[in-house]
């Protein structure tokens, strides 16, 4: 006779709602800071500045709920490895959070002062990333191992742009040292967005991991 | 790890119903060993054929091979005395006798022919130190064992077991009517005595499963589904009908 734990599975319901919001708000600040960069934005860097305490927030309330279900549940196996995740995800996700708001950063920093050259593999890469964040989230909601190993797979298209970024920033800072500041900057948005990669892949590990019981290493 | 008991395809048969369907198992030496499932899943028949105690249910009807120390339990030339005296059990209600403290541990070395005072009395001490009792029963031995607590009697029962130096130790639920603490004590005793015993332990809890044990086996309507490592069993379970279990959604 099969039977359900109602209390359980609303709480592990409600940790994985506020991860997809987690994921989501990440993805809108990883968008609007390039945005910003792209625009040279002050303002709306500082917005996403402010906000990133919301995401702290959202992931105290995850730890909190799934201490309670380990406290008065007792879980094991999938359904333990569910909130060992969830600790792990959302603390990957504030990391996330963290990133995008040292991109925001660069562009409080950039002051409005005008690019030397329009963004071009930077968008590309951050587009690459919104969907490796959401493919990596839906995959742990789904609980789609397949879509977890493809959201990785992509990392490896942001590491070969980065290094491409990096190889195109030497060359010009050598070229035009007056501009170094500014190609420094742009060089740090190339790694912000590339550990912001990184986290999404360590999300699709921990699925593999709630889904296996075993620990791959798809950041390599 | 050596196994101490065998079993080989065995199946038992109450009347009709049958209990036990071809399990087949081997038991480690000096580790504890938990069976879980839900009741009526056999756990607690497979339990009870290691000292032949369903022989005394009418219709019982045993196929197959249980085995300890090389031995075939169910054999013809078996006595049951010796072998319950090698396999001994605790139940889930303490059964202290209705005697002292000390002669329920001295009643079965009296019954195995010591009469020898001083060597009773060396048996009654170290049973019950064994049982993790000494300290808290050295000065009223006299005293009758209904009047201490139901733990400190569950740990008689077990100091009354292990004074006729038994080589196996079954416990059935023997802690599923006693308060955590006395729970807990009994849990710390049983790790202790695993280096010395072969424990094989019921239980419906299976928190205590995970804690006690380094084996368990997980029954489902008489079939042995699962046993691995309890480590593995609680964190990774290989069948889905254990995982449902063990997760309470199943049962």
């Amino acid at each position: 006779m099969m039977v359900k734990r109602l209390e359980f599975d609303h709480g592990l319901e409600e940790m994985t709602e506020l991860l997809v919001e987690m994921g989501r708000r990440v993805e809108k600040a990883l968008v609007e800071s390039m945005d910003a960069l792209k625009n040279s934005n002050v303002e709306k860097a500082k917005k996403i500045v402010g906000a990133d305490h919301e995401l702290n927030l959202l992931e105290e309330k995850i730890a909190e709920i799934g201490a309670k279900l380990i406290a008065t549940q007792q879980p094991v196996a999938k359904d333990l490895r569910r909130i060992l995740i969830a600790f792990k995800i959302s603390s990957d996700l504030e990391r996330m959070g963290d990133l995008s708001v040292d991109i925001a950063k660069s562009v409080i920093r950039l002051d409005g002062q005008e690019l030397f050259k329009p963004l071009i593999d930077l968008p590309r890469m951050s587009e690459i990333v919104a969907v490796m964040i959401r493919e990596s989230l839906q995959s742990y909601v789904d609980e789609n191992v397949d879509l977890a190993y493809k959201s990785a797979k992509d990392d490896d298209q942001v590491d070969a742009l980065y290094s491409q970024i990096i190889r195109e920033m030497f060359s010009f800072m050598v070229e035009n040292p007056k501009m170094v500041s500014q190609a420094m900057l742009l060089s740090f948005v190339g790694r912000y967005i590339e550990r912001i990669a990184d986290h999404a892949t360590n999300i699709a590990e921990s699925v593999v991991y709630l889904m296996t019981g075993k620990r791959p290493d798809l950041n390599q | 790890m050596n196994s101490i008991i065998e079993i080989n395809d065995l199946d038992l048969y109450y009347g009709e119903f049958h209990a036990l369907k071809g399990v087949n198992m081997e038991i480690p030496e000096k580790a504890i060993t938990a069976f879980i499932g839900p009741s009526g899943c056999g756990k607690s028949t497979l339990l009870r054929t290691f000292n032949r105690m369903n022989d005394m249910i009418a219709g019982t009807r045993i196929e197959g091979k249980v085995e300890i120390a090389g031995t075939d339990i169910y054999s013809g030339d078996v006595d049951v005395e010796t072998l319950r005296k090698r396999v001994g059990m605790v139940f889930q209600q303490p059964n202290p006798f209705p005697k002292s403290i000390y002669d329920n541990v001295a009643y079965g070395p009296r019954l195995h022919g010591i009469t020898d005072r001083k060597k009773l009395d060396e048996i009654v001490e170290t049973s019950l130190r064994s049982a993790a009792l000494w300290n808290e029963v050295k000065d009223h031995l006299k005293r009758s064992a209904g009047s201490i607590s139901g733990g400190q009697q569950q740990r008689l029962c077990i100091a009354r077991a292990l004074a006729v130096e038994p080589d196996i130790l079954l416990m059935d639920e023997a802690t599923s009517a006693l308060d955590p603490i006395s729970t807990l004590k009994i849990e710390e005793l049983a790790q202790e005595l695993k280096d010395r015993y072969t424990i094989v332990m019921v239980t419906h809890n299976m928190h205590q499963a995970a804690r006690v044990s380094q084996q368990t086996v997980f029954f489902l309507n008489g079939e042995v589904v699962e046993y691995s490592e309890t480590e593995k069993l609680f964190s990774n379970p290989t069948d889905q009908r254990t995982e449902d279990y063990i997760s309470g959604r199943f049962g």
